[in-house]
Formats: structure tokens, sequence, C-alpha cells
């Protein structure tokens, strides 16, 4: 079991601007390294960070175009756990209204998008979203 | 900060190999689905798509390839991917991408199989 304490810290306030995902990306791939996390899984880590800025860019409605993201390493003396927090202030959603994406229907459908949540939760250990009339808060952990 | 995607293509006998390097986005995925649309017009129904230059994607430009296997299911091709990261390959799993468009770990196993 991961202990919660957190040993290190980085928060990004990143513009909502094409792109700004990779500039998110390279902050995990960093701070992920640094508690020596496989590549494999620093990899998953990325691909997980990109999609939920991507999500934040493409879905919040948000007046204030700004993505908060922060890195947390967490462990009792060592780091154990990576805890990335993605936080937008748009209108928010009902994650469980949300119906699961199938390829089957997607194939046929106009619409082919709708994966993010998805492979975030494919991707990571641990997800939570919160969502409501202040925003979407989307929080992922790996372990080391 | 853009990190946009090249492509090359190499057409061969009834095959046509796409080769990415860069980042699968929605721009890049709007890229290869023009590159993979021509190559159908051209005649080929199959297509592989060599990602060995690609080490990030998002679900966006994932989506628009999945427009591209639409297509190749529609005119009865097939569409296969090679080397990708293990990441990208996972990420083509939970979506169920693998199920219509195999994936293979080297392009010369890829080639022998659509091509067959």
């Amino acid at each position: 079991m991961a202990g919660d304490a957190v040993l290190r810290e980085v928060t990004l306030a990143l513009p909502m601007v094409p792109e700004m995902e990779i500039e998110a990306s390279k902050t995990a791939t960093a701070v992920a390294e640094s508690m020596k996390m496989s590549p494999d899984r620093i990899d998953e880590v990325r691909m997980a960070v990109v999609e939920a800025c991507i999500n934040a860019i493409e879905h919040s409605h948000a007046r204030l175009r700004e993505v908060r993201v922060t890195f947390e390493v967490l462990g009792e003396k060592d780091p154990e756990k990576l805890r990335i927090t993605v936080r937008d202030a748009g209108i928010g959603f009902v994650p469980e209204a949300m119906g699961e994406p199938r390829i089957e229907d997607k194939l046929k459908s106009q619409r082919k998008r709708g994966w993010g949540l998805k492979i975030i939760r494919g991707l990571m250990d641990e997800v939570e979203i919160h969502s409501g009339a202040e925003g979407t808060t989307v929080v992922m952990s790996k372990l080391r | 900060m853009t990190e946009s995607l090249k492509l090359t293509v190499d057409r061969r006998d009834g095959l046509a190999v796409i080769y990415t390097e860069g980042y699968i986005n929605n721009q890049g995925g709007e890229e290869i689905a023009k590159a993979g649309y021509k190559l159908i017009d051209e005649g080929y129904k199959r297509l592989l798509l060599n990602l060995a230059g690609t080490k990030i994607v998002n679900s966006i430009g994932i989506s628009i390839l999945i427009e591209i296997i639409e297509k190749m299911i529609e005119i009865d091709g097939k569409l296969g991917f090679c080397c990708l990261t293990p990441t990208i390959e996972k990420t083509f799993q939970i979506m169920g991408l693998t199920q219509y468009a195999p994936v293979f770990s080297n392009e010369t196993e890829a080639v022998a199989q659509l091509g067959a």
C-alpha cells in the first residue's frame, strides 16, 4: 500500500492552446523519471495526461481558458506513487451519464470521438472524476 | 511547441506502407487519412501504417484512424499497424481497434500477413 505523504509537488497553469497537452506530458515524464518509474509506465502516464488535458480543452467550455495540472509524488520515505490532478473551471458534466464507447458503435457512427476517459481508466491504476458547476477535476494515480 | 507529423509513403505491389514520424493528433490524423484515401483512390486495398517514428498519439488522432478502418471495411480491404510503442498498442487494445486492424511487431511480419 503506497504511503500518501506528499514528497514533492509541481503545479502547471497551462493556457488552453493547441498542444498544451504536450507541455503537460513533458512535465509528467520528468516527474515520473525522477521517481524512477519504468519507461513503459511513464509512457502510460504521459498518454493519460495528454487525454485529460485534451478533455479539458475540448469539453470544459471554460471561460477561464486555463488548465491546472498538479503532479504529486507520494510515499512514506521513498517515492511510491504519482498522483496527477487535472482541473478546469468549465461547465462540468455527469460522468455516470457518459456511455462507454464501443468500437462496434463508433465504426457505424458519424462521431468517432469520446474515448478519453476510457483510455485514462485503462492506463492508470486509480482514477476519480469530480465534476460540477465550478469545473471538472480528474485525479489519476499510478504506482511506481 | 508544435510537434508536426511527417509522412512517407512507400507504394509496393498491391500494398502501400505509410510511415509516420511525430505526434498523431487531429492534424496528424487528418494527414494520415488524406494519404490513406489517396492510396485507396489509386486502387490500394491493403495499407500498413508503420508507427515506428511515433511515440505519442491522442484519442482525436486515433478517432480519425477509425474512419480509415471504416473505409477499409467498406471496400473489403485490409489495414494493419506495425512497430507500435507498448503504450500505443495498449491504447489500441483498450479502444478495441485491434479487433478490426491487426497489430504486428515488425514490418516484415505485417507485410507477409497483409499481403497474403
